[in-house]
């Protein structure tokens, strides 16, 4: 226990258990920063009111007549976009942490070098979750429903904690590359509105210019939010109808994530090895 | 390995922290910064070393290379006969580090903070527990233990923070500027628990821009500027480099100044003109004073015996920038930040 040298631990078992530490650390920092979840939600429940009762009016759904297709179909958008957004909270908190110092400590101790990243996006999925429930009871209020029964629901959701879980990790690379916590904020959201606003979040792609459709359809939002209205039974048009992304919208959602997961957390890992305070 | 072999045979003490050629290059889009420009280092077990230097001189990047957070560019280093970068693993395990900024959770409470290190210091939960209360006790902070670090004084931060890094009973400590923005007050308190593992035999590496908290804390210095050393030693034989004591006389008509200067000189029996100054703008003289007080006593009786009116004279004891002036020729003001 003192300065002898630690015992030989399984590298993976010690992995876990240093996320788990720093998770941990992650969790009990949510309720003391209460505003931190207030932003979080204000944010896409403006979006939700603005869509529904202002925009949504003049924006008819093809093949879903009435004046609840629209709602019906902007929720699964808003999930998907309140879970792209978790790229903010991963790059602030750890350029936050970089900015007082914090980083340096943990690179110092004898610890797993996936550790604190794979800590601070468990910490911030949790939190997510629940950023993501009151978006849900929200929906509910606005008259969302969902129609092909709970299991299905329940395999939306999973989706969407999957995609944001991706979404983490981008947002931890973004914020360990950045000098401080306000310029992550932005590196961190400035993109993601351009690629959900070109998406099918909240816009039946056919509506869009014949040039930007297929990029609408393939862009890895288009997929997570196809995927859930598809679970969720939710009015979900196409441009063509036929191809991969209508067809299989479960699947490219997945291979998204997959994807996304593959590449930005060995970079994020790597970029920690490197990272310097100051 | 070279230090392991000494202690087999008894002789010297084996070196704690060991570097040899350090060097680290910083490139920027525009400017290249040789942050390291071959640091040598030797510290003896159970010692302290303070590492003195303006900031930019690279201090940080000497401690940041030695606790495994950056590899060098050339040279080696050892901590407790381990490589840095080839048995970094080991090195963390062995060593402790507190930096220039506090680096604790702000939103955790002082025993959830020591807890979590000690967790990541491959504690169990319970070990964890019982070690962050002895440290809590020895840091005088059981009392704010449950209190949030946003409460904490910029003292009580600095403390926590170095309790952190002794959570492993670490032989050898690197502390960067451990000091820098507290308070005379917090600043005692600190040097007494620096003092304190001291005595309990850990070696200690500690930067400084300080020259008295190095003359207070430190068994040798090395000077650090721009990435080398350029000197070593104790306070007492870096001070004599700087020539010891001086003594500084403003007289008060303009007129006087050149002749002043040459009563002094007689009456000191100084043998090198160089060693003393004279700014006409100011009407300050400055001529070494190996007497300290007896020879302030002179100046002040030969002047007044030519008649020279004294506008203010004083005794002065160098400091770390008259160190610096007399090393290197320059002022130690450097802002940037390594």
């Amino acid at each position: 226990m003192s300065a002898e040298l630690p015992a030989r631990v399984n590298p993976i078992g010690r992995a876990l258990s240093d996320a788990g530490v720093l998770a941990w650390r992650s969790l009990k920092r949510i309720p003391r920063t209460p505003d931190m979840l207030i932003y979080a939600t204000i944010q896409p429940i403006m979006f939700v009111l603005l869509f529904a009762y202002v925009f949504g009016n003049a924006i008819p759904i093809p093949g879903f007549p009435g004046p609840r297709a629209y709602r019906e179909f902007l929720m699964s958008g808003i999930f998907a976009q309140t879970m792209a957004f978790a790229v903010a909270s991963a790059s602030v908190g750890l350029a936050d942490d970089m900015s007082k110092g914090l980083i340096d400590r943990f690179r110092s101790l004898p610890m797993a070098r996936s550790g604190v990243i794979a800590g601070r996006v468990v910490g911030d999925l949790v939190f997510n979750a629940f950023v993501m429930l009151i978006m849900v009871l929200c929906g509910f209020i606005v008259g969302w429903r969902w129609h092909n029964g709970f299991g299905q629901a329940l395999a939306a959701f999973a989706i969407l904690l999957l995609f944001a879980f991706a979404m983490l990790w981008v947002g931890a690379l973004i914020g360990l590359s950045v000098g401080g916590p306000e310029v992550a904020s932005s590196a961190g959201l400035i993109w993601l509105f351009p690629l959900t606003f070109l998406s099918n979040a909240f816009v039946p792609t056919p509506q869009l210019p014949s040039a930007l459709q297929p990029v609408a359809e393939w862009n890895p939002i288009s997929s997570i939010v196809a995927a859930c209205r598809h679970l969720f039974g939710n009015p979900s048009p196409f441009a063509s109808p036929d191809g991969f992304p209508a067809q299989h919208p479960v699947w490219l959602s997945l291979i998204w994530c997959v994807a996304i997961i593959v590449v930005f957390a060995p970079l994020a890992v790597r970029k920690y090895r490197s990272a310097t305070g100051h | 390995m070279g230090g392991l072999r000494h202690i087999q045979k008894g002789e010297v003490r084996m070196a704690a922290i060991e570097a040899t050629g350090l060097v680290k290059t910083f490139k920027g889009r525009k400017t290249t910064v040789k942050a390291l420009d071959g640091i040598d280092l030797d510290v003896p077990e159970g010692t302290v070393l303070g590492l003195l230097g303006p900031n930019g001189a690279g201090k940080t990047t000497t401690v940041r290379v030695l606790t495994t957070l950056m590899k060098p560019d050339a040279g080696t280093a050892r901590v407790l006969g381990h490589d840095v970068v080839t048995e970094a693993d080991t090195v963390r395990s062995l060593v402790g580090l507190s930096g220039q900024y506090a680096a604790v959770d702000e939103l955790l409470t002082g025993r959830e903070n020591l807890w979590m290190f000690g967790r990541l210091y491959r504690l169990s939960s319970q070990q964890a527990k019982q070690r962050a209360e002895e440290l809590l006790a020895t840091f005088d902070l059981t009392e704010a233990a449950d209190r949030i670090l946003k409460t904490y004084s910029g003292g009580m931060r600095r403390r926590l923070d170095l309790a952190g890094s002794l959570i492993a009973h670490p032989k050898v400590l690197f502390l960067d500027e451990p000091t820098t923005g507290l308070d005379p007050r917090s600043r005692l308190d600190l040097w007494q628990i620096i003092r304190d593992r001291v005595r309990e035999g850990v070696t200690i590496l500690l930067t400084t821009q300080y020259l008295e908290e190095a003359d207070e804390l430190a068994d040798s210095i090395a000077v650090v500027d721009h990435g080398s050393v350029i000197a070593r030693g104790t306070a007492d034989e870096l001070k004599a480099k700087v020539g010891g004591e001086r003594i500084e006389v403003v007289v008060h008509d303009p007129g006087d100044t050149v002749r002043a200067l040459e009563l002094l000189t007689g009456a000191l029996r100084i043998a090198d003109p160089e060693s003393t100054t004279l700014e006409e703008h100011t009407r300050r003289i400055t001529v070494p004073a190996p007497g300290g007080s007896s020879a302030l006593v002179d100046v002040i009786r030969t002047l007044d015996a030519a008649d020279i009116r004294i506008a203010d004279i004083g005794l002065r004891r160098p400091t770390l920038d008259d160190v610096f002036l007399t090393l290197t020729g320059h002022e130690a003001e450097q802002k940037e930040s390594l």
